[in-house]
């Protein structure tokens, strides 16, 4: 119930003042422009969400209390609830079947089973199969894990207790959860959770009350009122059962947790019910001893069974340009199996003559029937052999990668959780990680796309001034002392004190003081009675350590109805409490009980809300609070204009300060227009049809001819390191786009307090309402700014060195005018201007038109954005763009369940993007190249011996050898680095952002890179390779000895690779790569120690030998040195800028004592 | 992969206790750490060292090569006689040929003893998929796995279906030239024992596994083994079954245990017995001393020479390179940022 914020604007009443294309550009900029722009008549309404109303055909009937005659065929959903993916039964089939949906796997199912064939057996059939299974395995042992968990959940949560009215006798039995039925009536205590969906029947509280706490449903910790009907409650309950003739007529089940349609016949009277009737399953009963409702909805079709689904799956950009590269490799194996097939075919064609006899291919059977054994002609030996070659060079695309990978991307999670400085001490929330797949895209993120209230301000309301019959109280600066007296209240003998006390104006507290009889003193009175009685707020009181003081904390779902209720409170106006029917306010000291007629909820369409109350003088009054441009309209416009002017004034000043506005209106009705009132009302509320705009224009009917009161404002705190953040954004190059629901106004001042706009900058002001304006403004925009432009080098050589060079450029655009833009094709003109622009402003825009700018810029460039909000308004922007980030703060959870990371405060940002964004994509973008080019190494080396045996693609390197290759010898140091390597600290990343930019260019996976990695894995294969065979051409060294040799020389290589590369050593660094390696060499010395397999013992004799040491040494060098060598020069001679900030890091010392004296290149050498 | 949160274990909790994550070195990836960067210093340090330490190594080993005395005397062709020139295979698949073939050769210097004695084959694919594959290990180690020749096709069984042992195609094509040496008619001694590996006579080859219809079948591929010695004390049959690692290798024959002098004339006798001919297989008899380098290969020493020399001049070339081109290490001048003040590219 936000009253200004987040909403688009909607229906307006007041004349536009102008409609013509309005585009300005002005360079100093700093008023705030002096009309507002309102959407067009027509737009409005077809934006505007009209109630639907409930047809019977899609309305689910429930005889209250009566579940059998509710649903006799059992077709409704029972109350179990079920979230575990799998049984014991289908847990083999189904979770196979969910991880063969990855290519790769299939893939490597593929070439298991063609090893299968005899013709083909490459390898021994567990070889074959255990890389594969073993992959498989680990992740089902993690589902069966996971799902054993929600099983576990499951249970208890079936098995709870319920107090359900059997129908037999009409008393309250025990039944567990799982067996509530929809029709069933239940009764719920206090601090017991809500079984299902039901409807409210009856409270302990005889008007009907229940208080429900939502923390499970939307994360919001403040309780909601919710109302059994006046029809249902009055009923006794005892014995006979008393609801026995309900009907209720409900729309079918939904995920709205805000919203539910019903209407309940009872006693043939037709009540309607609404999302204030409703409590739901998970919600929690408080401050209310106990509750009977009827189930609507239970099991999985309850409220938020429907919402609990996981995060939105997506794909980092870097496992997108991975598949690129990966089908390059798949290439380069076709290339090399193509190779060594038709090698082969040759091979067979020229020796045609001498295969019967030669005694290592025998190509007749002599012994049985002198048939060919195993031949079948040169043209299947090819095809076989290029099937074989497939199987044997099947590592080239790394199985290994994908589960390091998520190995990897899990690591980083962890410390991304377990971060200090992402954990927000005011909410108490760690960041969270709802997505697995994406850590690297928060290295490469170039827009952000923030929401305002609640992420880069708190949406904790503080009222700060208010004008009141046209003079403005702004002064307030000090807390009232506690002692004066004037908000607290005296119970008994207890003092009840308001939880928070508010900063009051001295003036107007001496006018309500002293000068209450005054024409302004009365209006002040006024005023704040409205305050106090126009709102949903429920006072809570709170004990308090000390015996005689308890605090009245006021709940409430707006923190703008929050903040001005304790401002009331703070000038002598406590609201104590409130039932549906009365409210009790102790107005400085004097107790008195209101009732209250009736009540117009907020709505988006009028944004105002109001309350008849009965004073206890028996006068009736309208109180009517709203934005200011809806109440403008419905203000008696025939007197006191100078009041509304001077009321307007005040509007503007407050709003250029950043501040909510609201005004408040009041009107005495008379015994005529109550009734009248009352009687359109309860036929409205009635009403089968329309019933939503029956009672909004009941509301519109009764809203009119207003006496203004005043007006108030609210500041909207921004939250701690909002400005920082956003300035090491810019710096970082991250473009920052404020989307808010907000007024041109408020939104400009944001921007200008949150330091996103300079008074430097050139302000592209768009509000159009046709489409014609909107392409004339844009047109002008794109004009200006390639004007600007082009005057901007001539600056830059003027001003160069002193900074800032170019006039940058912020675009203001409203709702209204996006409406005529997104998705024609204007969205080309803007997407023009907006890419120009350093910092883009829009506001009054609607959910869906921010998914349409976040749309805008992902379809249009390969830049990565990111969404950041914290409101149920944000979902679709966060679902839509690369990167949602959800801000677990005031508003409902709903942000945080689309998101695919949750943290409490915007300024996390910095740390999220810059550190750890940074981090996980160097990290992520080397283990991907580094696994490429270690699998590449492996299979050339296998290559490059094919070709020495008759290309029939023996290897050298042992089966077992092969298979651990990618799984043991080399997967954890690469595991590790990925976690744990950082190329530079935390504060040098903070230190200089502009080191973010290297992930937004690619710096660190490209093309280039991957070309340049596969060169040196060929070099380095062939230096493995060509060495041993060399120096052992004339020797009698054996098939195992000499692959032993390659084995461990391909496993040194790789790791002194990985080594060389590595940024930073710790223990476990150190404790990766080298145990490996011992790993490495205690496997192959295992393997030798197996009598079965033909290497036996092979090991140990080539180890004894100085020509294996020779060898192996010679590799590592031979085979480092061309990367040793440009790694040198380019560090050297052609420095990027993370490897000056590495130098940095190590030389702060000595640059902090030694000024900047280029130092003699020699003396730094000796 | 998965969720983080399933739905029932939400935020159920109430917020009394904080969940602020504990601060530990480890996780706030602050353990104390070591962050090489390649100075100069360390680069040339690097190529220089490499190149002091490879330039000796190779020298050492290429000496060591050079010290080795190799007597390398090829045979295939030589050995058949005039008439036989144009079909050697018939010549070397009959029986009734002879094939006995006696040369001279000449020590070119003092070979010290124990001199090797080596058959080299070239052309020789024993590293053919289709021929290491053909093998039993279960067999060839104990007698109770006597039937057990899933592999080795097709030299597995007789024609009647009677198991042969040692089956397979490496054991079947054994190699059956053989050797002896005369000094000045006097014979010298060739001790043929040890010339296996020991761990493959006490582990790999059974002592109570005896060759059985070995050798019987339509085609002969190589030498006949005697029944009655059991397969751990055939140590040609150890020595060929260790499958050769490149299609042109050496096997060890015998050891003669003497010194041999300088322009001493020996007698070679060689049964030429194997066929290579099919395949235009070379067959090489090697009389070779041995050093700690192995054979004679003058490869690594050249290598490692190559290595080391590179790696001076590199680094040479680097101390021109960083006199001529200068940089502060760490100087912030040269972000890119500072260079090109703008920040824009």
């Amino acid at each position: 119930m936000a009253y200004e914020d987040d909403d688009p604007p909607l229906s307006l009443h007041l004349p536009r003042p102008i409609s013509e294309p309005h585009l300005r550009l002005d360079p100093l900029s700093l008023s705030a422009p002096s009309a507002v722009r309102h959407g067009s008549r027509a737009e409005s309404e077809r934006l505007a969400s009209s109630q639907p109303e409930l047809a019977d055909a899609d309305a689910r009937l429930v005889i209250v209390g009566d579940p059998g005659r509710t649903d006799p065929h059992l077709q409704l959903a029972g109350n179990a609830v079920r979230t575990a993916k799998y049984s014991p039964f289908t847990f083999l089939p189904r979770n196979l079947f969910e991880q063969f949906h990855r290519v790769a796997y299939v893939y490597f199912l593929v070439i298991a089973v063609l090893n299968q064939l005899p013709q083909l057996a490459v390898f021994g059939r567990g070889a074959s199969v255990l890389p594969l299974a073993f992959v498989l395995l680990v992740t089902a042992v993690k589902d069966a894990y996971e799902d054993w968990r929600r099983h576990r959940s499951d249970r208890s949560e079936n098995n709870r207790a319920a107090s359900v009215v059997d129908s037999r006798d009409s008393q309250f039995r025990t039944k567990r959860w799982k067996d509530v039925r929809v029709g069933e009536v239940l009764k719920v205590f206090a601090d017991e959770t809500i079984p299902c969906d039901m409807v409210l029947l009856a409270t302990s509280d005889p008007t009907g009350v229940a208080y429900v706490q939502t923390i499970n449903l939307d994360g919001e910790s403040n309780l909601k009122t919710r109302y059994a009907k006046q029809e249902t409650t009055s009923r006794p309950i005892g014995d006979a059962h008393p609801f026995a003739a309900g009907l209720i007529r409900c729309e079918r089940p939904n995920r709205n947790i805000y919203g539910f349609l019903a209407n309940m016949e009872i006693d043939g009277k037709r009540v309607s019910l609404g999302p204030s009737n409703i409590i739901l399953r998970g919600c929690e009963l408080k401050n209310t001893a106990w509750a009977i409702g009827v189930a609507v909805y239970a099991g999985n079709e309850t409220k938020v069974m429907l919402n609990s689904s996981g995060a939105p799956s997506k794909r980092s950009r870097l496992e997108t340009h991975m598949n690129r590269e990966t089908l390059l490799l798949s290439a380069v194996l076709i290339t090399l199996c193509s190779v060594v097939s038709i090698c082969n075919g040759i091979w067979l064609g020229k020796h045609r003559n001498d295969l019967e006899l030669s005694q290592f291919f025998r190509k007749r059977d002599y012994s049985d029937s002198g048939e060919n054994y195993n031949y079948y002609g040169i043209g299947m030996q090819v095809f076989f052999t290029f099937l074989m070659s497939v199987i044997v060079f099947q590592i080239m695309i790394p199985i290994s990668l994908y589960i390091s990978m998520e190995l990897v991307r899990l690591g980083q999670a962890y410390f991304m959780i377990r971060d200090t400085n992402l954990y927000d001490e005011s909410s108490n929330s760690k960041f969270q990680c709802r997505a697995l797949n994406i850590n690297e895209d928060l290295g490469q993120v170039k827009y952000v796309f923030s929401d305002k209230t609640g992420t880069l301000t708190e949406n904790k309301m503080e009222f700060r001034c208010a004008t009141i019959r046209g003079r403005d109280y702004s002064s307030g600066k000090v807390p009232l002392q506690d002692n004066g007296g004037t908000h607290s209240v005296l119970v008994g003998d207890r003092i009840w004190k308001p939880k928070m006390s508010v900063k009051t104006d001295p003036e107007l507290v001496a006018l309500l003081q002293s000068k209450v009889e005054t024409e302004q003193g009365k209006q002040a009175c006024e005023f704040f009675l409205a305050l106090a009685c126009c709102n949903t707020i429920v006072p809570l009181v709170v004990e308090t350590a000390d015996q005689k003081q308890k605090l009245i904390d006021y709940q409430g779902e707006s923190p703008d109805e929050q903040a001005l209720v304790y401002a009331a409170a703070s000038y002598g106006f406590v609201l104590i409490e409130r039932t549906s029917g009365h409210i009790v306010v102790d107005v400085r000291g004097d107790r008195q009980r209101y009732d209250v007629l009736g009540l117009h909820e907020f709505d988006s369409d009028r944004k105002r809300m109001s309350v008849i109350i009965g004073c206890p003088d028996k006068t009736v009054k309208l109180y009517v609070k709203g934005a200011d441009i809806s109440m403008f309209g419905v203000i008696q416009k025939t007197v006191n204009l100078d009041i509304i002017r001077a009321t307007e004034t005040s509007l503007n000043a407050y709003s250029s300060l950043g501040l909510r506005t609201l005004v408040i209106g009041m009107r005495k009705l008379s015994r005529n227009d109550f009734e009248e009132w009352q009687s359109a009302y309860e036929n409205a509320s009635t009403a089968l049809i329309g019933r939503g705009r029956l009672l909004r224009a009941v509301a519109s009917n009764v809203e009119r001819d207003l006496h203004i009161l005043g007006a108030s404002g609210i500041e909207d705190k921004l939250q701690q390191g909002v400005p920082e953040a956003i300035e090491s954004m810019r710096q970082a190059d991250i473009k920052v786009w404020v989307l808010t629901g907000d007024k041109q106004e408020t939104a400009i001042s944001i921007g200008f307090s949150c330091k996103l706009l300079t008074s430097e900058m050139t302000q592209i002001v768009i509000n159009s309402n046709s489409r014609e304006s909107c392409k004339k403004s844009l047109q002008d925009a794109v004009a200006m700014s390639s004007k600007l432009a082009a005057i901007s080098p001539d600056s830059e050589n003027i001003l160069r060195g002193t900074g800032s060079s170019r006039i940058a450029l912020a675009l203001v655009i409203d709702g209204n005018s996006l409406v005529y833009i997104l998705e024609t094709e204007l969205e080309e003109e803007l997407f023009k201007v907006a890419t120009v622009c350093d910092v883009v402003l829009c506001c009054r825009v609607a959910p869906l038109q921010k998914a349409g700018i976040v749309a805008l810029m992902k379809n249009r460039t390969d830049d990565m954005t990111l969404a950041i909000g914290d409101g149920a308004n944000d979902v679709s922007m966060i679902q839509m763009a690369d990167v949602g980030i959800g801000i677990s703060g005031q508003e409902g959870r709903q942000a945080v369940m689309a998101s695919d990371f949750a943290m409490g405060q915007f300024r996390f940002l910095v740390p999220l993007l810059l550190v750890h964004g940074h981090w996980n994509y160097q990290r992520m973008a080397y283990m991907i190249l580094y696994n490429f080019y270690r699998n590449a190494v492996f299979v050339f080396i296998l290559f490059w011996y094919v070709l020495y045996t008759a290309y029939s693609l023996t290897t050298a390197i042992s089966e077992w050898s092969s298979v651990l290759y990618s799984v043991i010898y080399t997967a954890l140091p690469t595991i590790v680095v990925g976690i744990l390597d950082k190329d530079l600290s935390r504060r040098t990343l903070i230190k200089y952002p502009q080191l973010y930019r290297a992930g937004q260019r690619d710096e660190r996976y490209n093309l280039k890179f991957f070309i340049l990695t596969m060169m040196d894995s060929i070099w380095q294969s062939a230096a493995i390779f060509y060495i041993p065979y060399l120096a052992y051409r004339h020797s009698v060294v054996d098939v195992s000895s000499l692959g032993d040799l390659w084995t461990l020389a391909v496993v040194v290589l790789v790791n002194i690779h990985l080594a060389m590369d590595v940024f930073q050593w710790n223990w476990i660094t150190h404790a990766s790569i080298w145990g490996c390696i011992v790993a490495t060499v205690i496997c192959v010395i295992v393997i030798d120690s197996i009598w079965m397999l033909p290497g036996y013992w092979a090991i140990f004799h080539i180890m004894g030998t100085g020509l294996f040491w020779l060898c192996l040494l010679g590799i590592i060098i031979a085979g480092m040195l061309p990367h040793f060598t440009t790694k040198a020069l380019t560090e050297y001679f052609m420095p990027n800028d993370i490897q000056i900030a590495r130098e940095l890091e190590k030389y702060q010392k000595n640059a902090a004592t030694t000024s900047e004296i280029p130092m003699s290149t020699l003396s730094q050498l000796l | 992969m998965g969720d983080s949160t399933s739905p029932s274990d939400g935020p159920a909790e109430p917020r009394r206790k904080s969940k602020k994550p504990k601060y530990s070195r480890f996780t706030q990836q602050e353990l104390p750490a070591c962050k090489p960067l390649l100075t100069p210093m360390i680069v040339v340090t690097t190529f220089a060292l490499i190149g002091i330490i490879f330039i000796p190594i190779g020298l050492a080993s290429l000496s060591a090569s050079e010290q080795v005395v190799e007597i390398v005397y090829q045979y295939d062709v030589d050995c058949i006689p005039e008439q036989s020139q144009n079909d050697k295979v018939a010549f070397i698949q009959s029986s009734v040929t002879n094939k006995t073939c006696t040369r001279t050769l000449t020590v070119p210097r003092h070979m010290d003893g124990p001199v090797h004695i080596y058959y080299e084959l070239d052309n020789f694919y024993q590293n053919h998929r289709r021929y290491v594959k053909s093998r039993s290990d279960k067999q060839l180690r104990s007698k109770a796995s006597e039937k057990v020749t899933t592999n080795c096709a097709p030299e597995a069984t007789t024609s009647d279906g009677s198991v042969i042992v040692p089956c397979g195609l490496i054991a079947w094509s054994l190699f059956n030239d053989t050797y002896s040496f005369a000094i000045d008619s006097k014979t010298i001694e060739v001790n043929k024992k040890n010339i296996a590996w020991q761990s493959d006579k006490e582990h790999k080859f059974g002592n109570d596994v005896y060759p059985k219809n070995f050798q019987m079948g339509g085609l002969i591929g190589g030498a006949k083994l005697n029944a009655s010695i059991p397969l751990s004390e055939q140590e040609d049959l150890i020595v060929w079954m260790r499958t050769a690692a490149l299609p042109k290798f050496r096997k060890l024959y015998g050891r003669i245990e003497t010194d041999l002098d300088a322009n001493e004339q020996i007698t070679v006798t060689i049964q030429n017995n194997y066929n290579t001919y099919s395949f235009e297989g070379k067959k090489k008899l090697v009389l070779s001393t041995t050093s700690w380098i192995g054979g004679k290969n003058d490869f690594l020493g050249t290598a490692y020479l190559t290595v080391g020399s590179l790696c001076l001049f590199l680094a040479m070339a680097f101390i021109v390179l960083y006199l001529l081109k200068p940089r502060t290490l760490g100087d912030p001048s040269y972000l890119s940022w500072n260079r090109n003040p703008d920040g824009h590219y």
